[in-house]
């Protein structure tokens, strides 16, 4: 009766460590096996437009003849051609100028929010995550009115004085930086609010009881414990910016692509199948060393916390 | 039964000169919070090399005195001074004192080498002197060897430790400590009273330390400040505030006492005599009370014995009967109700290990004290 218990029980939890492996496996390997499968094929004006296709009736010899059709063809254009690598340089260059620009944006905020007087804090957060309830694209299109020619942006500019002539902000990467620094910018405050708002206010007065000037401590105390919620945030938007493909899209210019864009070009314009999906594994490659890092805080975070 | 081990109490270190000048001086004090006084017009003198406690009940004010000597809070008004200087408007990091905070507040993020060096790097001192220093004080703390752990990974006693060593490396002129055996359990908090001690006397330094357990401040302190809603109500050295305390709050918060009403009937140089009390009347210790004022007699439970025999007339006495006792080991408690049902306290030290003809309840017992054992207080 007991060993009877005892192994549902084992059951029950091996079932429960089991599905997220099993959610994994079925949204995320599985898919990915597949893209992986294409990338390897080449273009071909059929349905779906790729060969070679895998046919069961022809038993062993079929699937022997499927894997020698299969190429590294497709990777290698990648390599060779300056469009996709310059498109890589470009998402790269970009999620890694923005991240730098939220990071300095959204340490001050999250820092000026978790010193806030408690009964505020419940307002600012609500403030930080209030853009949610709005569609993302409909926010994006209100940024494209703003940057607009005579946009409220210009308007303003032109009403303080700052500028004499209403300079272009649509279709500049400008506009993509303000874009993409709008959109995540709660990505990369919530992490950090949520561990300074952890951190314990005397750390700060025993820091000025050792002789420590306020701006000093905020260097010595106040950053190396928000350490692990920068990082958290940093790889939150540095990931989902490199694949970003709307904002660049209807912000950005028609001159180099983001990788995003070229992806949607191979796959709906081209429908060169294998190559969007050569372009997504190499994209995926590209944000694993990050996910591998991100990990690594997270496990170090929760060892800390434990 | 604080009073016991007092008799060796340095009353001396209060300042070897009395006419030397104060090492700090808290000036008419005051502190509010939304609606509350917190510090109410505080002024006291804290001489070098003394060890100095803070005792009172919880929410009397005793951190937010400390807290306006290091700084974090300023006074609404008065002033705060060290060595004459006025600190009022100096903010807490140019200030030569130091804290020990109640939660330690050591910095999670930094070994225990980092955190005691952390107040040194901020004087700029060279590497070797940090280093140096660094190591005197962990010896001296017993906390070699853990140089290179995190705070998470020490024991609450070490963390304890760690937190003394990185105020106490800085040499402060004064060492703050607020509560700072809060944590410990008995027998470590004993233990690091004593190491307090001789901390204090091998550095030669000043401590002020808040507490709210008189038995820690009668036992580390060369002098107390009793507090009650934000005033000093009593300042002295522990055997005067537990022999003399100077209002009936101060008795009855201070140890065990018996609290007895009456009303001065005649008084001499060296008796007062109170008449009209539950127990008769008594013959008190001198007091500048006049007769016919209200006073009380406060009566420690350990000056009063217990006995069957009636006592002689030189002593004042009372007949009761045993309502109940207190084992306590070294001492037990005897709850005697008087013939108007006034319940008077008496201890006595368990000498003998088994008592030939024990008192029990029910028993009829003369309780009796010396003219001098009993306090007349005013107030
Ligand atoms: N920052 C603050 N804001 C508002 N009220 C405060 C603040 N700090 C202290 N008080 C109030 O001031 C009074 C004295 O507080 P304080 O912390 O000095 O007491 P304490 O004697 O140290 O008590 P405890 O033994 O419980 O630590 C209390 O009534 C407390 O509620
Ligand atoms: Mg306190």
């Amino acid at each position: 009766m007991s060993a009877r218990s005892h192994s549902k029980r084992s059951w029950g939890q091996r079932l429960v460590i089991l599905i997220p492996y099993l959610w994994l496996a079925a949204f995320f390997l599985v898919p990915f096996l597949i893209v992986f499968k294409i990338s390897l094929s080449q273009f071909a004006t059929a349905q779906p437009p790729y060969l070679p296709q895998f046919d069961l009736d022809e038993g062993l010899a079929g699937l022997k003849e499927f894997f020698s059709e299969l190429s590294s063809a497709n990777y290698a254009r990648l390599v060779s051609d300056w469009l996709y690598l310059s498109s890589y340089g470009r998402s790269l260059a970009i999620a890694f100028v923005s991240t730098a620009m939220l990071l300095a944006l959204g340490l001050p905020i999250a820092y000026a929010m978790a010193r806030a007087p408690r009964r505020w804090q419940g307002v600012l957060f609500l403030l930080i995550v209030l853009p949610f309830w709005t569609s993302f694209l409909i926010r994006v299109y209100a940024w494209m009115t703003i940057l607009q020619r005579d946009g409220l942006l210009n308007q303003a500019l032109l009403a303080i004085g700052i500028v004499d002539a209403p300079p272009v902000w649509i279709s500049t990467d400008a506009a993509i930086f303000i874009g993409i620094v709008y959109t995540y910018l709660p990505f990369m405050v919530l992490p950090i609010y949520a561990t300074l708002e952890r951190m314990d206010e005397t750390l700060l007065e025993a820091a000025a009881d050792l002789g420590c000037p306020r701006w000093k401590a905020f260097w010595l105390v106040t950053v190396p414990l928000a350490l692990p919620g920068a990082i958290a945030g940093s790889i939150l938007c540095f990931i989902p910016i490199v694949g970003e493909f709307v904002i660049p899209d209807l912000l950005g210019g028609s001159g180099t692509m983001m990788i995003g864009q070229t992806l949607w070009l191979e796959f709906f314009n081209n429908r060169d199948w294998p190559a969007a999906s050569a372009v997504a594994v190499v994209l995926l490659a590209l944000l694993i060393v990050p996910l591998i890092l991100f990990q690594h805080v997270q496990a170090r975070r929760l060892e800390q916390g434990g | 039964m604080n009073g016991q081990h007092q008799s060796d109490n340095p009353v001396t270190t209060r300042s070897g000169d009395p006419a030397a000048s104060p090492l700090v001086r808290f000036d008419a004090v005051s502190k509010r919070f939304a609606g509350v006084t917190a510090v109410d017009g505080v002024s006291l003198d804290i001489y070098p090399g003394e060890f100095f406690a803070l005792l009172g009940p919880s929410g009397c004010g005793k951190t937010t005195l400390l807290r306006t000597l290091a700084g974090f809070e300023t006074p609404d008004s008065g002033r705060v001074l060290l060595n004459g200087e006025d600190l009022t408007r100096v903010p807490p990091h140019r200030r030569p004192v130091n804290m020990m905070f109640q939660s330690y507040a050591l910095f999670p993020h930094l070994t225990v080498a980092g955190n005691v060096a952390f107040g040194l790097k901020q004087d700029g001192l060279p590497q070797e002197e940090i280093a140096a220093r660094i190591a005197e004080m962990l010896a001296l703390l017993r906390l070699e060897g853990l140089e290179a752990r995190k705070p998470h990974q020490l024991s609450g006693g070490q963390r304890q430790r760690v937190a003394l060593a990185r105020a106490l490396v800085k040499h402060p002129r004064v060492l703050l400590l607020d509560e700072p055996l809060a944590a410990l359990d008995k027998k470590l908090r004993g233990e690091t009273q004593f190491e307090l001690m001789r901390l204090k006397e091998r550095l030669g330094l000043t401590f002020v330390i808040v507490t709210h357990d008189q038995e820690e401040a009668m036992t580390v302190a060369s002098r107390i400040g009793v507090m009650n809603h934000g005033r000093l109500v009593q300042v002295a050295t522990p055997s005067e505030i537990y022999e003399q305390p100077n209002s009936r709050w101060v008795a009855d918060f201070i140890g065990d006492v018996n609290l007895i009403d009456g009303r001065v009937a005649e008084k001499t140089t060296v008796v007062t005599t109170v008449a009209t009390t539950p127990a008769g009347t008594i013959r008190a210790a001198a007091s500048d009370a006049k007769p016919g004022d209200s006073v009380a007699v406060a009566l420690r439970p350990e000056k009063i014995r217990i006995g069957r025999e009636v006592p002689p007339a030189s002593l004042n006495a009372v007949e009761g009967e045993v309502a109940a006792i207190g084992y306590l080991g070294d001492f037990s408690i005897y709850k005697v109700r008087l013939a108007d049902g006034f319940v008077m306290e008496a201890a006595a030290a368990n000498v003998a290990r088994v008592i030939e003809r024990p008192v029990s309840i029910g028993d009829r017992v003369w309780l009796s004290w010396a003219t001098d054992a009993g306090v007349v207080l005013t107030q």
